[in-house]
């Protein structure tokens, strides 16, 4: 018995999905990814942009909210520019991901009222800098332990935050090695068309 | 050969340009002049011989003539501007494009690339403007890309679903001189695939739910001319009898006349393919896309019926309706493998259902549109006129509005390619340039632009085309004094508050006699026939302002927010 792919079965409670997209190295696509999303009112939550396992290939990590339909949908409407490979959608429980945060905090506060070493300890971070006005941490982790620093610095005057988007690895994947010799397999041979031009250069290429 | 042996030569962008051009087998260019782009036309210049270039009046009238010329031909259409305001008057022409999928390479200059960024002298970002609205685009600043780019700009627009693409080339590309190597047309990018791969299983499952259907039911699109699969298309219908209709970008590729044609689709498309698709078991769609002017509310359609999907774009499939079973691939090559696996066989009972509301529609609305006696002209009996009066063998290249529907409903077209119109877009001043490019693209055929009142004064600058290069086109002006398709709704949804719809508009015939074309009113049914006929016999482009029925509404209507099967017949059931 052949199921109507009922738009019911799929999830329909937005949720936050992982996007990897790998493309070419082209000026200008990134514009034309977020475009997509843009033109459906849809959020970029995160968007990263970084070499992948192959060279001049690139990947966007790039994260959203939405139902699965939606995703899905999406996905194939950017895999359909000419410049990108494939996109892979995600769950949270299929990649592993991760964030940095870097946190700039008066030095004099830290001293007096934290236990540096508590905080370290406690929310996984580094000193990165320490100096006589400021001390910079750095933390990696998923929002949650990320903000659960944020809160705790808020108290002690923190003076510049930064988050940057978020990178995954998918669990299940083999890369896009296999895939992208799959593609290149299909080349064909050029054919060269001759050029009549070139022999009687005075005809046509007189300037 | 290896690249070395490769003899080479030194040139500049431009003549690359030219070259590729010719290479691609493209005998007509489409396009309008101007500083940034001059050093391209400067080679043109020397080769009038090898390409036609058409002096548009208007850029957006290169685009649509460029697609005229594409969808009457099946070739790429070709585009020059220049940068600024050239390049930004096309905008409106890619769009469209765009959506209804041609075939159209777009070729704009730039400013020196040096002066990139700067707000120099007629420097926009097109590139970024035209983003969402081509299949690709990029920009060149140095003359040794020419030739790749070219090459891998024309493989874009014409593989796969068809597009735009546009290439900006700034002016310093066109005039460097570089050593250039010849032509290679390209076949192939690594992170492209214009066609998925077919899969039989999917093929296999389709034939089976086809073979156990009792009221199969056949939708087709323009994907079927895309793919030149018309003979393919017929093929199918005919081994399975299962009736068909049709988008009206579709139409066409079934010839009217055939007895499984069961005509058009969607919001004024015939009463019974609308009425049935919500009764039909099986619906297979044939390289179309499901748009909301043919599905009316997604949630009232065809919900009892197994859908089969037909298509190349495999981003169309489950977009707005869901699926049983799709079927990814060009019709070309997934067709007669289906149609090989599925039985012969009538569907005598199911098609008396569509024989008994075609009836129903007949009555109330075909009889008194085609053949009135009394009263003033309808559209309708005009646009039967002229295809009786071709034969059903013209292109009919139609505007946007009441008659664009009543060219969908009742030209009678027997030859594929035979109906051009701004589908997904609704170009209001589509038809006339359009119309020009079908000529060039299809000089051996009758080309009849039709026309409202409103949509014939957008871009009716191109009758300088044609007074400049002689294309052979009819054009045929409906003039209701209105914004006819508005003012229907506004007189069936909003109390007849005709606001801003009544349009004043010059004596065409004068105008079209400034341009040195020749003309007639037709004010009277009785002076119909002769005028077309005169028309038709005149040796050069001809026009006609036929006056018709002012309040005339185009009927049956699937109003807006309503299911298919709640299409009315008149306007007291809305
Ligand atoms: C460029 C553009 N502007 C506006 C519209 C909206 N529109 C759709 S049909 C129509 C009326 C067309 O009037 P006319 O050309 O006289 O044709 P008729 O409907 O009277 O046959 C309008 C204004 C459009 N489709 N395109
Ligand atoms: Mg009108």
């Amino acid at each position: 018995m052949i199921e109507r792919k009922s738009i019911n079965t799929y999830n329909m409670q937005k949720q936050e999905f992982t996007l990897s997209v790998y493309t070419e190295n082209q000026i200008g696509l990134i514009n034309k990814i977020a475009a997509m999303f843009s033109r459906r009112k849809i959020s970029l939550e995160s968007l990263n942009s970084s070499p992948s396992e192959i060279e001049n290939i690139y990947r966007f990590t790039i994260v959203v909210t939405e139902t699965e339909t939606v995703v899905k949908n999406l996905v194939r409407q950017i895999e359909k520019l000419v410049d990108v490979f494939i996109v892979y959608y995600n769950t949270n429980e299929e990649i592993i991901w991760q964030q940095m945060a870097l946190y700039k905090v008066p030095t004099l506060n830290i001293m007096r009222e934290a236990k540096v070493e508590r905080l370290l300890r406690e929310f996984g971070a580094k000193a990165v800098v320490i100096r006589e006005d400021y001390t910079v941490f750095e933390t990696m982790g998923q929002e949650k332990e990320i903000d659960n620093l944020l809160h705790e610095l808020d108290k002690y005057g923190l003076i510049e935050f930064v988050k940057s988007s978020r990178i995954a690895i998918i669990k299940n994947s083999e890369g896009i090695h296999k895939k992208v010799l799959e593609m290149e397999k299909n080349h064909p041979i050029p054919e060269h068309i001759h050029n009549e031009h070139l022999s009687q250069r005075n005809m046509i290429f007189d300037v | 050969m290896s690249q070395t042996n490769i003899p080479s030569v030194q040139t500049t962008g431009s003549l690359a340009l030219l070259d590729a051009i010719v290479k691609e087998q493209v005998d007509t260019i489409f396009g309008y002049p101007g500083g940034a782009i001059m050093p391209i036309y400067d080679a043109l210049f020397d080769h009038a011989d090898k390409l036609k270039h058409i002096l548009v009046r208007h850029e957006q009238g290169a685009v649509h003539a460029a697609q005229g010329y594409a969808r009457a031909s099946g070739k790429t259409g070709v585009v020059f501007a220049t940068s600024g305001p050239g390049a930004t008057n096309l905008v409106t022409g890619i769009a469209d494009a765009m959506i209804d999928s041609t075939p159209i390479v777009c070729i704009v200059g730039q400013v020196f690339a040096h002066l990139l960024g700067t707000d120099a002298f007629q420097e926009t970002d097109i590139l970024n403007i035209t983003a969402p609205i081509t299949k690709w685009n990029f920009q060149i600043t140095d003359a040794q890309e020419i030739p790749e780019i070219i090459a891998k700009a024309f493989f874009i627009a014409r593989s796969g679903r068809p597009g735009p693409v546009l290439i900006d080339i700034s002016k310093n590309a066109q005039m460097q001189t570089f050593e250039y190597k010849g032509y290679t047309p390209c076949h192939y990018i690594r992170s492209y695939r214009p066609k998925p791969i077919v899969r039989p299983e999917y093929i296999e499952q389709a034939a089976q739910v086809i073979n156990q259907a009792q009221k199969p039911f056949i939708i087709f699109g323009q994907g079927v001319v895309l793919g030149n699969a018309e003979q393919e298309l017929q093929q199918l219908i005919e081994k399975s009898g299962i009736p068909a209709a049709w988008t009206i970008l579709g139409k066409s590729a079934l010839p009217t006349h055939h007895p499984l044609n069961l005509g058009m689709l969607g919001m004024h498309g015939n009463y019974a393919p609308n009425v049935l698709t919500n009764q039909c078991d099986v619906l297979i769609a044939i390289g179309m896309r499901f748009d909301d002017r043919v599905t009316g509310r997604l949630d009232k359609y065809a919900k009892q019926a197994k859908i089969i999907h037909f298509d190349i774009d495999p981003s169309e499939i489950d977009k707005n309706v869901a699926t049983h079973v799709s079927v990814w691939g060009d019709a070309k090559e997934t067709l007669p493998l289906l149609t090989e696996k599925i039985d012969k066989k009538e569907h005598t009972h199911w098609l008396e259902k569509f024989t008994e509301l075609n009836q129903k529609e007949y009555d109330t609305i075909i009889l008194p549109e085609l053949f009135p006696t009394e009263g003033e002209l309808t559209m309708g009996e005009v646009v039967r006129t002229l295809s009786d009066m071709t034969d059903g063998k013209a292109i009919f290249v139609s505007d946007v509005g009441q008659h664009q529907m009543v060219v969908c409903r009742y030209a009678q077209e027997k030859i594929p390619r035979s109906n051009i119109t701004s589908g997904g877009l609704g170009t209001m001043g589509f038809g006339l340039p359009a119309a020009i490019g079908a000529k060039f693209g299809a000089p051996e055929r009758t080309v009849i632009a039709v026309m409202g009142d409103g949509g014939a004064q957008m871009n009716i600058q191109e009758l300088g085309t044609i007074l400049q290069y002689q294309p052979n086109v009819k054009i045929v002006i409906l003039n209701n004094s209105f914004l006819g398709m508005v003012r229907q709704w506004q007189e069936l949804f909003n109390e007849k508050r005709y606001s801003f719809t009544d349009i004043m508009s010059p004596d065409f015939v004068h105008v079209a006699e400034g341009y040195g074309i020749a003309g007639l009113h037709v004010n009277e049914r009785s002076e119909l026939k002769k005028a077309v006929e005169t028309m038709l016999k005149h040796p050069h482009s001809f026009l006609l302002e036929i006056k018709v029925k002012k309040e005339d509404n185009v009927f049956p209507m699937v109003p807006q927010g309503r299911g298919v099967s709640e299409i009315v017949l008149t306007a007291k059931e809305i």
